[in-house]
């Protein structure tokens, strides 16, 4: 795994947990000096495996109960329609997430919003008149979690 | 009770979203604020539940991951225990990393990585396809993130 061994990982379980845990409490967590964890964590920096932060809100307490996934078929093909679309849609203050993908959409779009009008009002006015889009399916999300997926 | 921002907690809000790396210090004075009274503040908001927490971002293609696929499935719902059968089998498969469930003519969705796609048709053959209660499935494999920040019209 790009040479990383089992504290490397467990590094990792810790500031997938929260990031602003001090190197003094990783290397206490995963049984090293203090020292030895902040190098690790400037090494596993360096080498992009921790890249950035993440900032996780509960979006229903600050007023945003609704949340949709979008699946969006472009209905114009080639290199100028991928990017119109993509600059398009990144602007976009409630996309959240915008990913290219390949299947039965081209691309699936992240929204949050503050209620199902609020989302109607996104979908007509922004996502409908977008650059290229066609076929779009939305499917509204009723929960969510993260796993640890291989860092177990 | 619902808990209510002023527009000074909005403000360290939006500032830390649009740079979650950055030091309280400078959070605080990009927010107007003393770094005593963002420490606060950012306090108050995590027990009030409305800031979860700070997360490492893990790029797994830097781990050596490097296939990523949303996987999208529908149940057969004739079996009331199908979504908690589902679920409990999904989350033991280790190369899931998210689960959302939905309102729609979808029920599950997962983000699934592989090392390649050898490794992917390994997983989807031996850790997908053996799920129980699954009517329909489909696959989007990930070309590129586009955007991807936590980012609310606050």
């Amino acid at each position: 795994m790009s040479g990383l061994d089992t504290t490397d990982l467990a590094i990792l379980r810790v500031l997938a947990h929260d990031a602003t845990t001090s190197a003094a409490d990783v290397g206490r967590a995963v049984g090293i000096g203090q020292p030895a964890a902040w190098r690790r964590i400037r090494r596993l920096t360096e080498q992009g495996v921790i890249a950035g932060r993440r900032v996780v809100l509960d979006p229903a307490a600050l007023g945003f109960g609704v949340t949709v996934f979008l699946g969006i078929k472009l209905a114009a093909k080639g290199r100028t329609g991928l990017e119109d679309f993509e600059r398009a849609v990144t602007a976009i203050p409630e996309v959240q997430l915008v990913q290219h993908v390949l299947g039965q959409f081209d691309y699936r779009l992240r929204i949050t919003a503050r209620d199902i009008s609020d989302f109607e009002r996104i979908l007509r006015r922004r996502i409908m008149t977008l650059p290229g889009v066609g076929q779009v399916e939305a499917n509204v999300m009723l929960s969510e979690e993260r796993r640890p997926g291989p860092l177990g | 009770m619902k808990f209510m921002l002023d527009t000074t907690d909005r403000r360290i809000l939006r500032q830390l979203l649009a740079d979650p790396s950055a030091a309280n210090a400078a959070l605080a004075e990009r927010a107007g604020v003393t770094p005593a009274s963002l420490w606060r503040r950012l306090e108050r908001m995590r027990e009030a539940g409305v800031l979860r927490g700070i997360q490492a971002r893990i790029d797994w293609r830097a781990m050596g991951w490097e296939v990523e696929v949303s996987l999208r499935f529908t149940l057969d719902k004739t079996d009331p225990r199908a979504f908690d059968q589902f679920l409990a089998a999904l989350r033991e498969v280790p190369e899931v990393i998210e689960i959302q469930s939905f309102l729609g003519s979808v029920d599950w969705r997962a983000s699934v990585i592989a090392r390649d796609m050898a490794h992917w048709q390994q997983v989807y053959r031996d850790r997908i396809l053996t799920l129980p209660h699954i009517a329909e499935l489909d696959a989007l494999m990930l070309v590129a993130t586009i955007k991807d920040s936590g980012e609310l019209a606050l």
